[in-house]
């Protein structure tokens, strides 16, 4: 097959597109440690570094725990800070990711999905990443590279604003994203630096005319209090993700929103799905559409904030939902989407039945006949009104 | 509802210096440093040595402890010279 170019556009990788994003938004330090899928993007990152194309400041640390604190540090100072992981590596950052969110740090990081050991795996699926979704962090998911892109400059400027000023985690897909190319539609240098603006950190660790303590003790007097800030904070950043993405399509075209709902106003049932696994189930709608059946499917792009009443709003009117986790809480009642999916929608005046599929597990392909499966047994419980299943394992 | 303390330095951020001197620690002391003048050389190794800037020299001499901020650690009678030993360790009453 020929390969073809399109007038402005470039063939990148997931992680090519975002060490691109990375050079325009040029941050002042990045502290990173190399970990499968993710690598690649501190690999392209560090040339343009060496390159001079950049002017900030990479450390490369010992381990993923130095990185976040490294990040933490120079946050703290006053500096733009981005890093990228991936598995071990976000597990390995746990302890500071809490502090970073804590300390209302803006940082941004690139979370390449990919599976938790053991049994140790470098494939995709969202255990790394719902593990950290109660650190406080925002968490925005990708379905393609032209997404990734676009996420990652958008956060920026949803973590620093100044109703939010908390850390932002961009996911995409381990492999299926990070690793295929796709032609994506770059911005240009200056417009993405007029986007991202610049960033006036409201205190400096290294202010010496204004000395500040971070990190201090709280004791029970305060702390509830600081966590109470925290999570209106993370609260009031809905909002913001969605003026972000309005202006973001006003200026560029492409217009981003809290999720993503296809063929979904008159759908009986539906499938929600995180990420680029959306794209193989938005196939097997059209091909069950065709058909005459009346399918939709609801990707969450926004995961933290859980937008609860959208998602509820744009869901309450179908019959039958199949949550989709590539990730298992391990609690015996399903993955993390399928029980804030649920949840959202206790208090719907018609309540939708919903079950729970675990699918793709350390990268086993998700296809569209598995899709279809699923759509197949949701069409079951549209018929009988009944969940006979409310939960199991798919692709095995 | 809007939390009364929102107006909290966001993140626990203290936006000044020097902040831990209106912390009262002498609570915390169950030992009590005494000193004995008499036999006090004034080398100040005490001063050097205490973690809370707890001993008080005025020109050059030691003239008592700030028990404000003292925890009753004993370090300064440790490390009182062993031909002085002008520093005592007594129970807070």
């Amino acid at each position: 097959m020929a390969i073809t170019m399109t007038k402005g556009q470039t063939g990148l990788t997931g992680n090519a597109a975002i060490a691109v994003a990375m050079k325009q938004i040029n941050p002042d330090v990045c502290a990173a440690y190399p970990i499968t899928p993710s690598t690649t993007v501190i690999e392209d990152f560090s040339s343009y570094v060496a390159d001079g194309k950049v002017t900030t400041e990479l450390i490369t640390v010992e381990s993923e725990h130095s990185a976040m604190s490294a990040c933490i540090g120079a946050s703290a100072a006053g500096a733009r800070v981005m890093t990228a992981t991936s598995a071990q590596g976000l597990a390995l950052m746990w302890e500071m990711l809490y502090i970073a969110s804590g300390m209302r740090l803006p940082i941004i990081l690139t979370n390449v999905n990919r599976a938790l050991s053991a049994p140790i795996n470098i494939h995709c699926d969202h255990s790394d990443s719902m593990g950290a979704r109660d650190s406080g962090w925002i968490q925005i998911y990708s379905e393609t590279v032209q997404e990734g892109y676009d996420n990652l400059i958008q956060a920026v400027r949803i973590a620093e604003d100044e109703r939010v000023l908390l850390p932002a985690m961009v996911c995409l897909d381990g492999f299926i994203t990070s690793h295929a190319i796709e032609n994506i539609a770059l911005l240009e240098d200056e417009d993405v630096k007029k986007f991202v603006g610049e960033y006036r950190a409201q205190n400096s660790l290294l202010d010496t005319d204004k000395p500040s303590t971070y990190g201090a003790m709280t004791l029970p007097d305060v702390y509830i209090n600081f966590k109470h800030q925290q999570s209106q904070a993370i609260a009031r950043a809905k909002e913001v993700v969605i003026e972000v993405g309005k202006e973001f399509g006003k200026k560029f075209g492409r217009t981003y929103a809290l999720f993503d709902a296809y063929r979904l106003e008159d759908a009986e049932a539906a499938i929600v799905i995180l990420n680029s696994a959306a794209g193989t189930t938005k196939v097997a709608v059209d091909e069950l559409r065709k058909q005459g059946k009346l399918v939709g499917a609801l990707r969450p792009r926004l995961f933290r904030p859980f937008p609860f009443k959208e998602i509820a709003d744009a869901l309450s009117h179908v019959k039958a939902i199949a949550v989709l986790d590539r990730a298992d809480s391990m609690s015996g009642f399903g993955g993390p989407v399928f029980n804030e999916v649920r949840s959202a929608l206790y208090d719907a005046d018609k309540r939708p039945k919903v079950m729970s599929r675990i699918y793709g597990l350390g990268g086993r392909d998700y296809k569209v006949k598995d899709a279809l499966g699923v759509f197949n047994e949701l069409q079951k419980v549209l018929e009988t009104g009944k969940v006979e299943t409310l939960q199991k394992y798919i692709t095995i | 509802m809007e939390d009364k303390k929102t107006e909290l330095p966001l993140g626990g951020i203290i936006p000044e210096g020097g902040t831990a001197h209106d912390y009262s620690t002498g609570g915390w002391r169950k030992l009590r440093p005494i000193v004995d003048k008499d036999r006090c050389t004034n080398c100040l190794i005490c001063w050097v040595m205490c973690p809370d800037s707890a001993v008080i020299v005025e020109d050059g001499k030691m003239v008592g402890f700030d028990l404000e901020h003292c925890k009753g650690c004993g370090i300064c009678a440790v490390e009182c010279p062993d031909k002085v030993k002008a520093i005592t360790m007594e129970e807070e009453g």
